[in-house]
């Protein structure tokens, strides 16, 4: 999911604490927010949008085009189901913590309505200089930048020290997606992969992923037929031996999961894995000549 | 969160599927008194949220009151997979005439559930997976439409089963409605047993409530086993902050799982060993206070790294509750701060204002101090 800064926004769970400091951060950088979210609050303001009982109410009188969530785990299923009901087309799942049963329901919906998700647990997409959806710090100016790498994550902490890396080498980013950090999502490594290789505006890709899983090795299967250079970092390569999969779990994902196995899996692939996120900036030189 | 079969058992039969009599025994006094009230021969069976129980000795037969008191007492007290074992089921012994292998998971390649079944159960999976692939049969579901009896028929075709299809097929759907009630992550019935009498029951049970349904899952959680935790590790979780205590020297305050990670792994390459996992990310970044405390209590911690990159978690948030606790407890350890990303500005400042330090401009730079600092107070190795 690559947003261009023309999307009109909803903004779920508007009227909250990190809703209101998000929302203003967003507005404040371009984002076209048109209207917000809160049953409770229905027919006031704020934000300076107007508020409204649903998402449905919000699509019949202004329309959106995107909507993302500031809404507590255990309401995820039923704000997704407004949305998705209401025909939006792009949803973005901010939450961490939402039951993975909840998680399924909410992709088959948009699949069966063909609505596309980010996430959930992701900290959303930037596209510098234009605007940017969820909760990165897309307004620091050492840290995000319009250049032409494409970065990808599943963690946002992880995400933004990077694009600081690539800052500081001096790359600038063409977009950046954070998949998520949950198991299930609904954009995965390898469908953000396959859209910033599509992207005009990117001559590179960074894929920040971390043990557990099997993302990065699918991702490494797309990686393959691609003519843009590919860096990655994984994190993990120390972490202690723990976390057990359930037996059947294990199985399905054969050996896939480990740093080492996605570190072959994406050199196979002809990526450059990464020892140290500092690393990124010469890499990338490297690779673009 | 896993569960003993015990407690995942009365799941199974809450959804109609047989499960043999049994009774729970915390001393070899109380398995023979449940032997005697069974008054069948019986398996006792170690209670540990593990695999493998059998091949490290943890399940026996007893014939009678007195076996199964001896039985108990060999395996009460063992350690499997780093469990103690502190109590054992003691069960119905059944005459087996087939054993077949059952599950239902959540699948993150198909993003919705997978149902599986093996006529050849009793062992592993991945053992059936390796010696008859052929005959592990995967479907995956459509969360929305759900798996009934027809779809079950329509997955063991061609499996041979005769007569034991029809009920099969009946419990496959039970199971997942077990699955779909409980939030569960896996329920896997190994082996799902088929009597000489041709009913089926479930001899085994494995059963992973997701952690992310707790909240709505209490009273069910309240029969599942955490995971041991050490007594740092308890009083972080009363915090609900994610703290698992390593071997190392060096003290570790980040926010964000991928952020935490990745510097213990730059610790790691720099030759040093972190002292904890802690990340304050997400929703916990406003306890950097009661962390940092944690950090600090681990009487290994020779020196402090502070690595914060704020998207969601406002840095300098954390740093205010990092500076409180270091003012309230004043440790005589050097610190070295990497702070980047939202309210950074503020932090810096803040940093300047009241420890009179500027963190590194690099991570890399921050965590290469950090590990030459532990080396010199003769931590590291």
């Amino acid at each position: 999911m690559i947003v261009a800064g023309a999307e009109r926004v909803l903004v779920q769970g508007i009227t909250g604490r990190q809703g209101t400091y998000w929302s203003e951060r967003m507005q404040a950088y371009g984002t076209r927010i048109v209207a917000g979210v809160n049953p409770k609050k229905a027919n006031t303001r704020h934000c300076g949008v107007p508020v409204y009982a649903s998402a449905g109410e919000a699509m019949r009188e202004t329309g959106f085009d995107l909507a993302v969530q500031f809404i507590p785990p255990l309401g995820v299923k039923a704000a997704s189901q407004d949305a998705i009901e209401a025909g939006c087309r792009r949803l973005v799942i901010l939450t961490e913590h939402v039951p993975v049963h909840d998680v399924m329901e909410v992709l088959a919906m948009a699949r069966a309505n063909g609505a596309a998700v980010l996430g959930p647990n992701t900290a959303g997409l930037v596209t510098p200089g234009a605007c940017f959806v969820g909760f990165m710090p897309a307004f620091e100016s050492g840290i995000f930048r319009p250049g032409r790498v494409g970065v990808i994550s599943r963690s946002g902490s992880l995400g933004t020290l990077i694009c600081l890396n690539l800052v500081q080498a001096g790359f600038g980013q063409s977009a950046f997606i954070g998949v998520g950090g949950d198991p299930i999502v609904g954009t995965t490594t390898r469908d953000a992969l396959a859209q910033l290789n599509a992207d005009a505006r990117t001559d590179a890709v960074v894929i920040v992923g971390e043990i557990g899983g099997a993302m990065e090795e699918d991702a490494a299967d797309y990686a393959r037929t691609m003519s843009k250079p590919v860096v990655a970092f994984i994190a993990g390569s120390a972490a202690p031996a723990g976390k057990k999969m359930g037996h059947a779990g294990a199985i399905v994902m054969g050996d896939k999961g480990t740093h080492a196995s996605k570190r072959a899996a994406l050199e196979a692939a002809g990526a450059l894995v990464l020892d140290t996120p500092s690393g990124v900036g010469p890499a990338l030189r490297a690779a673009l000549g | 969160m896993n569960f003993e079969e015990h407690a995942a058992k009365p799941l199974l039969h809450a959804a109609g599927i047989s499960v043999p009599g049994g009774r729970l025994a915390r001393s070899a006094g109380e398995a023979e008194a449940a032997a005697a009230q069974l008054g069948v021969p019986v398996v006792v069976k170690a209670q540990v949220a593990a695999g493998k129980r059998g091949k490290a000795g943890g399940i026996r037969r007893a014939d009678d009151p007195p076996s199964a008191h001896d039985a108990a007492q060999a395996i009460l007290g063992m350690e499997i997979a780093g469990h103690r074992v502190a109590s054992v089921l003691v069960e119905e012994r059944a005459e087996i005439a087939a054993e077949y292998y059952a599950a239902v998971l959540s699948d993150a390649a198909s993003k919705g559930p997978l149902v599986m079944f093996s006529p050849d159960g009793g062992m592993d999976v991945e053992e059936i997976a390796a010696t008859v692939p052929e005959r592990l049969r995967r479907t995956q579901v459509d969360i929305l439409q759900g798996f009934g009896v027809g779809a079950a028929r329509a997955m063991l075709a061609g499996l041979g089963l005769g007569d034991a299809e029809e009920p099969v097929a009946e419990t496959l759907a039970a199971l997942y409605r077990a699955w779909r009630e409980n939030d569960a992550e896996l329920l896997e019935v190994n082996p799902l047993a088929r009597l000489a009498d041709g009913r089926l029951v479930a001899l085994d049970c494995k059963f992973t409530l997701d952690d992310s349904g707790i909240p709505r899952r209490q009273e069910l959680a309240a029969t599942g086993s955490p995971e041991p935790l050490t007594a740092l590790e308890e009083r972080a979780r009363s915090l609900g902050l994610s703290y698992i205590e390593l071997d190392g020297e060096i003290g570790v305050l980040a926010n964000g799982a991928g952020l935490t990670m990745t510097t213990m792994d730059v610790i790691a390459h720099h030759g040093g060993r972190p002292a904890n996992f802690l990340e304050i990310g997400g929703a916990a970044y406003t306890k950097a206070r009661p962390a940092l405390e944690l950090v600090l209590d681990n009487p290994r911690v020779r020196c402090l790294l502070v690595n914060f990159c704020g998207a969601f978690a406002r840095t300098d948030v954390m740093v205010a509750g990092m500076l409180d606790a270091w003012a309230a407890l004043g440790p005589a350890i050097p610190v070295f701060f990497s702070v980047h990303g939202t309210g950074s500005a503020e932090a810096r400042a803040m940093l300047r204002a009241r420890l009179d330090v500027d963190p590194y401009e690099t991570m890399d730079e921050a965590i290469a101090a950090a590990v030459a600092a532990a080396r010199h107070a003769g931590g590291a190795p």
